[in-house]
């Protein structure tokens, strides 16, 4: 059952097929967050839901623990509500989840040495691009006038 | 039998696009037309073969002939025909036969049409040649789709379910169509460089623009199939996967806007270049992610890396050459047109900075993680929110800017009376978010300042037809394309903002309400597809207490491949859907429920649709003009 979903998986990335960040696991398995899990506070409850989007189901193709139906999503979402449970605040929990797992499970990368490029790279090519097509428009205008 | 024949006629086909390569390379320095002529019969002979080639392979899937270990591999005998031959491309080796015969197809128009110079057109076939005969070379190597099992199994493997879906059957075509046809443009880029014709981007604009609208559509085909299949109701997920194609989307957009202006006025005339071999290395690139397995090494795909090694070199090839070649001819060319700042020069220069920039954000963020891991062993997740944080802005920035294009001349437009007609649409983004912000909740500064935004797309799109009022249909085809986008950010922004979600587990009889609506959960059937079961729901929308329509959400168990799928079921007033998923059955009998309101979503892909229908609209005024010489009438110039 687990190697054929794998393979849906892999015969997803094969098609150049938007995978999304998908359940293609939870599909089947479905209803990710149910009802079994809620806090009946609904602060909390929202608290909850927001902090499971930001983190990435790892055994998943790209779909966030909240929508994922994987043993593990349901792992991480177990953790975050007893975190939250224990009085943890929302950065605490993001914490001891990176301390658990490491970087990649937070859905927004960090920002670091080694992501600045990241960061930085769509504005650095904005930057370029506006600088130069400011000495074309101004090279143009000189032989229009 | 009819492997081998396909084996032969592959064999066949790279032996001709050897000949359109040699031929069409020579063509482009020959006084005499005959290597003109042999290249381009050899493109006509190569795409029979590769017809051929991709007959057989689907006639051994629609005879599920087993003894072809494609076939074993990846289709069933209960599979419904049309899956039995949207299987042909449901697998590595098929979709790559695929891609060769869109190439082929590309290949054909060229020298069928015969636009352009007669060494434009050669040099163009040359290079589709050389592609191709790479491509083949690629597929009889590495990923041979007619290798034979002996013996045969009685039964195949089936295709995973997921693909057994009329969306995804089209997905991949519609998608190919667009991608390799980027290499149509390339192959002109390419030929315009050694010929050192100036008119290529005329004679190449129908085939960016049949591109263009190939890849709009698969797109959006893509999302619109993800959103109703996958269950959890999102359109756009930021995947590697999606991100590969989205990134040529970009670049060929930037390409037809630039090359408008190296047409119309001579201007960006190396940019233009540059951009045709950039869209289309995108699309390599694409290839490359998708296909080698660097995406998911955890999947353990890279099995056989040769597959992967085999395509970085000639995707290095690709692009490298033409880059190369970029290097030394590109100076050569004469450039530097004159314009003023406020023109439609400017302007689409603009389009194309924020474009670029679109389109490295969009790079940084699928390929990144990979260099980085590669490098020093870290591991990111590069996620939605990047993207909220990096491609909204730019995207959100091109969005303003893109009414003012239209209402600018060429050479030296007017500024002031560019916003004083613009004026009403200005009104008209300030009524939409006036609206939004004192009707509807939750109040977001996101939703609002996009609907204000699409409100402007739009009212701008108007205002520039009833400019044009009389001129020839494919005179509106900017607006209409505009218009679409600003309807797609309509759908986006109204479902990102003001989605309901219920996530429930109901026992039959028992009611739960999901935005404004109250549903009732009337238990489930189980029913036989052609070759699934299925756990049926009828749930009941109530009106005033009654039950009104029924949806009709599925979970379904395919026993050939051993999987489950659960089938949504949607209901659409146009402007809002309703949207129901069935998931699993608990130990208590009550079943896991999930149900989306999802407000204007629909938007999204009937705005692709319009966009798409824009570039139609334009492909058509191309085709029914002459391909070389410019159209004189001043309509026609402010056309696009």
């Amino acid at each position: 059952m687990k190697t054929c979903r794998m393979k849906a998986v892999l015969a997803l990335l094969l098609l150049l097929v938007p995978t999304l960040a998908a359940p293609v696991f939870s599909n089947a398995a479905s209803a990710a967050a149910t009802a079994a899990d809620t806090f009946s506070d609904p602060a909390m409850e929202a608290r909850a839901r927001n902090l499971q989007r930001q983190f990435r189901c790892l055994v998943c193709a790209g779909e966030n623990v909240d929508e994922s139906g994987s043993p593990f999503s349901a792992d991480v979402r177990r953790l975050i509500r007893e975190q939250i449970a224990a009085g943890q605040s929302d950065a605490q929990v993001q914490d001891f989840l990176v301390a658990r797992y490491g970087d990649v499970i937070l859905m927004k990368p960090p920002v670091q040495p080694d992501t600045w490029l990241l960061w930085l790279a769509p504005f650095l090519v904005l930057g370029a691009g506006g600088a130069v097509a400011w000495v074309v428009v101004k090279k143009a205008a000189a032989r229009s006038a | 039998m009819t492997g081998e024949l396909g084996q032969l006629a592959l064999c066949f086909a790279l032996a001709l696009s050897l000949v359109m390569a040699v031929a069409g390379l020579i063509g482009t320095r020959t006084e005499a037309n005959t290597a003109r002529r042999v290249a381009s019969s050899s493109a006509l002979g190569f795409l029979v073969f590769i017809v051929l080639a991709f007959a057989a392979l689907t006639y051994a899937f629609v005879t599920s002939d087993f003894s072809v270990a494609l076939v074993a591999g990846h289709s069933h005998t209960l599979k419904p025909l049309v899956y039995k031959i949207s299987g042909v491309w449901g697998n590595h080796e098929g979709s790559m036969l695929l891609w060769v015969l869109v190439l082929a197809l590309y290949a054909g128009m060229v020298a069928f049409l015969q636009r352009g110079g007669e060494r434009l057109t050669s040099g163009a076939l040359g290079v589709q040649g050389l592609l191709a005969a790479a491509f083949i070379l690629f597929i009889l190597f590495t990923s041979n789709p007619f290798l034979r099992l002996d013996p045969a199994p009685f039964e195949g493997a089936g295709l995973t379910p997921l693909l057994q879906d009329p969306g995804l059957a089209m997905h991949p075509p519609m998608l190919y169509a667009g991608y390799v046809g980027l290499s149509a443009s390339f192959s002109y880029a390419a030929a315009a460089l050694l010929v050192g014709e100036a008119g290529w981007a005329r004679a190449a604009r129908p085939f960016m623009l049949i591109a263009w609208i190939a890849l709009t559509c698969g797109i959006a085909l893509g999302s619109w199939w993800a959103y109703y299949e996958l269950g959890w109701g999102g359109f756009w997920g930021w995947d590697p996967v999606e991100n590969a194609s989205l990134m040529p989307w970009l670049i060929a957009t930037a390409l037809l806007h630039s090359a408008l202006a190296t047409e119309k006025s001579g201007a960006f005339r190396t940019w233009t270049l540059l951009l045709a071999i950039a869209g289309f290395s995108m699309s390599l690139i694409g290839t490359f992610l998708v296909r080698s397995g660097v995406l998911s090494s955890v999947h353990a795909f890279a099995s056989d890396p040769a597959r992967g090694f085999f395509i970085m070199v000639l995707i290095a090839l690709a692009i490298g050459g033409a880059l190369a070649l970029f290097a030394w001819r590109a100076p050569s060319l004469q450039g530097g047109a004159a314009f003023e700042p406020a023109s439609r020069e400017t302007a689409l220069l603009l389009n194309n900075v924020f474009l670029v920039a679109a389109c490295a954000c969009v790079f940084a963020g699928t390929l990144y993680p990979l260099i980085l891991d590669a490098l020093n062993g870290t591991k990111i997740t590069v996620g939605p929110p990047y993207y909220v944080i990096t491609f909204a802005p730019i995207f959100f920035a091109l969005m303003l800017l893109v009414p003012f294009g239209p209402q600018l001349g060429w050479k030296r437009g007017d500024l002031k009376a560019a916003w004083r007609s613009l004026y009403p649409a200005l009104g008209l983004a300030a009524i939409a978010a006036i609206v939004v912000l004192a009707i509807v909740a939750p109040r977001t500064i996101a939703a609002t300042g996009a609907f204000a935004v699409a409100a402007w797309l739009i009212g701008a799109s108007i205002i520039d037809v009833r400019k044009r009022k009389g001129a020839r249909a494919s005179a509106f085809a900017a607006a209409l394309a505009h218009a679409g986008l600003g309807i797609t950010l309509m759908g986006v922004a109204g479902t990102t903002a003001w989605r309901s979600e219920a996530i429930t587990v109901a026992a039959p009889g028992q009611s739960f309400t999901v935005g404004p609506y109250t549903l009732r959960f009337d238990g489930v059937s189980r029913v036989k597809g052609p070759n699934y079961i299925a756990d049926r729901a009828h749930i009941a929308v109530m009106n005033d207490g009654k039950p009104g329509a029924v949806l009709q959400p599925e979970h379904r168990l395919y026993p050939a491949e051993g999987q489950d799928m659960s089938d949504t079921a949607i209901r659409t007033t146009g402007l809002r859907d309703l949207y129901l998923a069935l998931g699993d059955e608990r130990d208590d009998g009550r079943f896991a429920l999930r149900a989306y309101v999802s407000p204007l979503a629909p938007l999204i892909w009937i705005g692709g649709l319009i966009m798409a229908l824009g570039g139609m609209l334009s492909l058509w005024g191309r085709l029914r003009a002459p391909a070389r010489e410019p159209v004189a009438p001043a309509v026609a110039q402010a056309a696009e």
